[in-house]
């Protein structure tokens, strides 16, 4: 009798385990075994280099505990989460990204996705993962590059050359405020930088979910960094994926430096740039033409 | 250093003339052709309303419509993509740029053709900025912005592909650049009419391909100099 009752409680845990392990479709609705078309990714980033195979600290795994909600375990970015999520998470698989160092329509490099997974994304559902070690964010970059062929196949672009930025004085300001005109940036971020341009209601990105223009008056913060090197970086590379273009081709690097001066100016900020703006609009107000169709500061007429 | 560059051109050169000789297409005399048409009630063509850019709006008289299905008189159905995909030799010598005009905050031509590894030049005509921005998901998506009086975009794309173009600055700007792995493709007029020539013989797919419609195939069987006359028909839906 005992020997029964000791082999019956040496054989539940096995019984238990066989029940877990067999297709019970209430385990199986939701799906997490991460499928990347390449397991054995690698990232480098500065001297470490990352992984996505490994066991618990490889890329995938980490994957899978901390990104598999939103992402999904494609990395198509239609994780459980996604439906409640606006902009909706990053699909990998099509390897298009918004924050890179190189031109448009080339991979990011390394460095530039290390940055994002570190820095998060600023009005999104996409936290810093600065709590993780460099070692394991590096480990999440291969796992991010282990979900696009693209990765095998082609090779990062050149990052672009960010030259000393110009001196911050008024006619700097005023220079970037004309190609704010010319440029025809307020078509889509509205005269005041407000998202509220004529385009900007029709704006989707290139999954034909709506988009919204950056609104430089929410707060001091983009989605790519802070500093003014930042600043440039986004609009000279573009934002892939989205309505915002390139703008590499046709700014020559001090014009980018007068624009970036400008935009400054429509942020919520006290800075050198704001302050020279308000008080040459202040002693000038007669003479500066709005910002907008027909009668514009400068360039287009 | 200079000597090595151009040891190396040469190799290049002499490379690429070899290739030439020894893959390039055998050229024949064959000729597929004939009309694209649609069966039922295609969608009206809405107008455009461009009074929100004033410098496009006063280059059309009349108003400008959406492009999406355009027909001519008997049924023909206009900017289908007639090509050869199976059975050709593979991409032939193109005879040039592509080119693709933003003009009067349109796309000219609506549908572009062109051949993988063709240099393609994007012209900006308008007194507006536009940015052009080809949605690609084969081969990489890019968006550029190109104001008025810009030089061209030069480019060139390495896989086929259907990709979308588009202008965010101006929504209703719309259009294709159609890649193809063939030198032998026609796009069809008003009149519905295509014309794929200089075929060997041999046995082919034609594709025809309309941006709302997608595609038809037909096998095609051409003796040598040979010339036959298919027909396409699309089933056309009132939205």
């Amino acid at each position: 009798m005992k020997r029964i009752a000791i082999t019956f409680a040496l054989m539940l845990p096995v019984v238990v385990l066989l029940l877990l392990t067999s297709a019970s479709p209430c385990l199986a609705q939701i799906d997490h075994n991460i499928k990347p078309v390449n397991g054995s990714a690698e990232a480098k980033v500065g001297g470490l280099t990352g992984h996505a195979a490994g066991e618990q600290q490889g890329g995938i795994m980490l994957y899978r505990r901390f990104c598999v909600g939103c992402h999904g375990p494609a990395g198509d970015g239609t994780g459980e989460n996604a439906q409640w999520i606006d902009p909706k998470p990053r699909d990998f698989t099509l390897a298009v990204f918004k924050c890179r160092s190189t031109p448009t329509g080339t991979l990011p490099t390394d460095d530039d996705l290390f940055n994002a997974v570190t820095r998060g994304f600023d009005t999104t559902n996409m936290p810093s993962w600065r709590p993780l070690t460099d070692q394991q964010r590096a480990n999440l970059v291969a796992a991010v590059k282990s979900f696009s062929p693209r990765w095998q196949n082609e090779k990062p672009g050149t990052p672009i050359t960010i030259p000393a930025e110009t001196p911050i004085n008024i006619e700097s300001v005023l220079r970037g405020r004309a190609l704010f005109q010319k440029m025809e940036c307020w078509k889509c971020h509205g005269p005041a930088g407000h998202g509220d341009g004529p385009s900007a209601s029709t704006l989707t990105d290139s999954k034909d979910n709506p988009i919204r223009p950056y609104n430089f008056s929410t707060g001091t913060r983009f989605k790519c960094g802070t500093t003014n090197q930042d600043l440039y970086r986004i609009f000279m590379t573009g934002l892939d994926g989205t309505p915002m273009p390139s703008f590499n081709d046709v700014l020559k690097p001090e014009d980018a430096w007068d624009l970036v001066h400008f935009l400054r100016t429509l942020q919520p900020l006290t800075t050198q740039e704001a302050s020279l703006w308000k008080a040459y609009e202040t002693a000038h107000r007669s003479e500066i033409k709005p910002i907008g169709p027909d009668n514009g500061a400068g360039g287009s007429k | 250093m200079k000597t090595k560059f151009f040891v190396t051109l040469a190799a290049v050169v002499l490379a690429g003339s070899a290739m030439l000789v020894a893959a390039g297409p055998p050229a024949g005399n064959g000729t597929i052709t004939g009309k694209v048409t649609y069966t039922g009630t295609p969608p009206k063509m809405k107008p455009i309303d461009m009074t929100k850019e004033p410098s496009c709006a006063k280059q059309h008289a009349t108003p400008v419509t959406t492009e999406n299905v355009m027909t001519g008189p008997g049924n023909t159905l206009e900017d289908v993509v007639v090509f050869i995909s199976a059975g050709d030799a593979g991409p032939a010598e193109p005879s040039g740029a592509a080119r693709y005009d933003q003009k009067g905050c349109q796309y000219l031509p609506h549908v572009l053709p062109m051949q993988v590894g063709q240099q393609l030049q994007i012209y900006n005509d308008d007194q507006t900025s536009h940015n052009i921005h080809p949605l690609a998901k084969t081969n990489q998506e890019w968006n550029k912005s190109q104001p008025a009086g810009s030089p061209p975009i030069d480019t060139k794309y390495e896989k086929p592909e259907f990709i979308p173009v588009k202008c965010n600055i101006h929504p209703w700007m719309h259009g294709y650049f159609v890649v193809l792995s063939t030198g032998h493709y026609s796009v069809t007029g008003q009149d519905g009419a295509f014309s794929l020539k200089g075929l060997p013989a041999g046995k082919y797919t034609v594709t025809a391909w309309q941006e709302q419609y997608g595609t038809q195939t037909q096998d095609v069987t051409l003796g040598a100099g040979e010339s036959k006359a298919i027909t396409f028909s699309f089933k056309a839906l009132p939205y």
